[in-house]
């Protein structure tokens, strides 16, 4: 019974004239009836929302197994958490790094081993953010081009205690390398085993050259005779530096020295970074020598072929300027003691 | 002839029989033969025990303290006034103390409790020193007739008798079980009837966005981890065991098959983390 909007009779004077006008449709009206009979049903309709549930799980279907999925959800999650590192692991411990991760390691070892030197890891760690490829390649020829070099790369000896035997060094001649090596042990109170695994480096053989490298560093100490005190590593650092271009050793020897006690630089810069610069840049390369075999050579027989002189004893020197310094204060407490007499 | 096939769903059993025959479990995401696994677990624990509090702080930055303040004072926990008979609690893989001693402060300091015994369980002797030694540190705590410290495992708790304890608390310890079921059934025993068993453990997260946050994080912390404490494995365990742990209504299911009732939970920071309780009856 609808009358067709446009006819509508509107109620003028009297009912004698009735008079149909148009009137304009009521537009938002018409907008919403169409679009709600036509869209609304795809929006909010019932099918619609059902469909939202299952696509959310809340709605049951029982042709899914949902063990299943959350299984092999977790499993994806799990395979996420596992596939963060760049590539497969090349070797025990070895922990891949994206650069951005190795440029992180790079700043937060250097600073740290800038404030805190002492701490073994934070050097370690710097040790391998500046093992660059460059470096161990160089040292990787350097070795293949000498025959005990080789051999070492071949047999991949393993620096431990148990390897070395330390307990047996004490019986050997008094002259030999090895006795000379347990008598250093023992006075630095350090043993072989102190030294950290290689995590970092990317190749495998590279990562054997940085440890080998890394476990003879208290051979060169020994066979030095320098004391780990902080001048006697910055010492053989700057020889290892010389001697085999490390990275890290270099920056040890240049940066270090900035946080020594003005006598401590001084005796550095006159007597022992010279000493290690000539001795590095004309020694034979240390890293082609077969430790473990050397054990017991003579001492000096083994310095003389390898091209080393030993520089004035750091420790008697210490001890002097120590003994010197403690008759000084004791001059002056007698003198002070006399003038209250007075 | 019918062949039998192993349903996908026995194929996935936590527990398997490998091909040797030995039994298996997960280890995060390793498969490890399951006597292995405790003793792993243990290494995981030693090589960061010292550092337990630092690494909680870097996995949760901090936030971890604001669940254990709300996890305790949710439970209310103190002998109260008007009450005889002191309450015994025990805290399991709670070695670092942080709980066990946050629920003997809270007593003290809302019902003036000085009676209530606690007795501080964690399997790994390494873990333990640390919270005998922070108990030192703090003057409190420390050879205290109160406070028993003691090496125990999770799953068996052989020195502690049956029936005997109020409340069991055990906090962001129990993804380490070997066989959390036998760890609940294990609660169950030491509680007394009407004793309740607590626990705030990682949970799965309900809000998309938190998930896909906490996503990188994780990804990210085994990383840091190994730049800044020099350990990626202890770190790359602990995030994959978080993976593994049940979701808030599964362990609630656990709780419920162990034989508690009452039984529910409470989601925190986006369900992060979640506090369960159940009641033994």
């Amino acid at each position: 019974m609808f009358k067709p909007i446009s006819m509508r009779p509107v109620a003028t004077q009297g009912l004698s004239s009735v008079k149909l006008h148009r009137v304009q449709p009521n537009r938002s009206i018409l907008l919403t009836a169409a679009l709600t009979a036509t869209v609304g049903e795809l929006l909010v309709g019932k099918t619609a929302r059902m469909a939202d549930a299952m696509d959310r799980g809340e709605l049951h279907n029982k042709n899914v197994d949902y063990e299943t999925e959350r299984e092999e959800n977790i499993q994806h999650r799990i395979n996420n958490l596992k596939n963060t590192r760049p590539s497969t692991p090349n070797y025990e411990g070895h922990i891949p790094l994206y650069t951005t991760e190795k440029l992180l390691l790079f700043a937060v070892s250097g600073l740290r081993s800038f404030f805190h030197p002492e701490n073994g890891l934070n050097i370690v760690q710097l040790g391998e953010a500046t093992a660059w490829p460059l470096f161990l390649d160089s040292m990787k020829r350097t070795m293949l081009s000498d025959p005990t070099g080789r051999r070492i790369l071949r047999e991949k000896p393993n620096v431990t205690t148990q390897q070395l035997e330390m307990d047996h060094l004490a019986e050997f001649p008094k002259d030999s390398f090895g006795y000379q090596f347990y008598k250093w042990c023992k006075r630095e109170n350090v043993s072989p085993d102190t030294r950290a695994p290689v995590s970092y480096v990317d190749d495998p053989l590279h990562a054997y050259i940085f440890k080998r490298y890394r476990q003879c560093h208290d051979f060169y100490h020994a066979l030095v005779d320098m004391p780990i005190v902080i001048e006697g590593e910055i010492t053989v650092k700057a020889l290892e530096a010389a001697n085999m271009g490390v990275p890290m050793a270099t920056l040890g020897a240049i940066l270090a020295p900035f946080r020594l006690k003005p006598i401590q630089q001084k005796r550095l810069y006159d007597i022992y970074l010279p000493w290690a610069v000539r001795t590095g840049l004309t020694c034979k390369p240390l890293i082609n020598v077969y430790w473990e075999e050397m054990l017991t050579k003579n001492v000096d027989e083994l310095r003389k072929e390898l091209g080393i002189t030993l520089p004035p004893d750091l420790r008697t020197m210490r001890a002097e300027r120590k003994e010197r310094i403690h008759e000084l204060n004791q001059k002056y407490k007698q003198m002070k003691m006399e003038s209250k007499d007075l | 002839m019918y062949k039998p096939v192993l349903s996908r769903q026995s194929a996935r059993l936590l527990s398997s029989k490998g091909a040797a025959g030995a039994s298996t479990t997960h280890f995060g995401s390793k498969i490890v033969p399951t006597e292995q696994k405790s003793k792993l677990v243990g290494h995981v624990f030693s090589s960061v025990a010292s550092k337990y509090d630092v690494m909680n702080d870097v996995m949760s930055l901090g936030i971890h303290r604001l669940w254990k303040d709300h996890f305790i004072a949710k439970l209310d926990p103190g002998m109260r006034p008007n009450s005889t008979e002191p309450m015994n609690f025990i805290d399991v893989a709670g070695g670092s103390g942080d709980i066990a001693f946050g629920i003997l402060d809270y007593a003290k300091a809302k019902f003036g409790d000085t009676q209530s015994t606690m007795d501080v369980v964690d399997i790994n002797p390494d873990m333990l020193r640390e919270g005998e030694k922070r108990a030192m540190d703090q003057g409190r705590y420390y050879n205290d007739p109160r406070v028993r410290y003691m090496v125990q495992n999770g799953e068996e708790l052989d020195k502690i008798e049956s029936n005997s304890k109020d409340v069991y608390t055990v906090s962001f310890g129990i993804r380490n079980f070997t066989n959390i079921p036998r760890g609940l059934e294990a609660a169950h025993r030491v509680l007394k009837p009407g004793g309740i068993f607590y626990c705030l453990e990682f949970s799965k997260i309900q809000n998309p966005l938190m998930d896909v946050a906490y996503q990188q994080w994780a990804k990210a912390l085994p990383v840091f981890g190994s730049i800044i404490a020099n350990d990626y494995d202890s770190y790359q365990y602990l995030v994959e065991s978080i993976e593994r742990f049940p979701e808030q209504e599964k362990f609630k299911s656990m709780i419920q098959d162990a034989g508690f009732q009452s039984v529910g939970y409470e989601s925190l920071s986006f369900g992060i983390c979640a506090i369960h309780w159940g009641v033994k009856v």
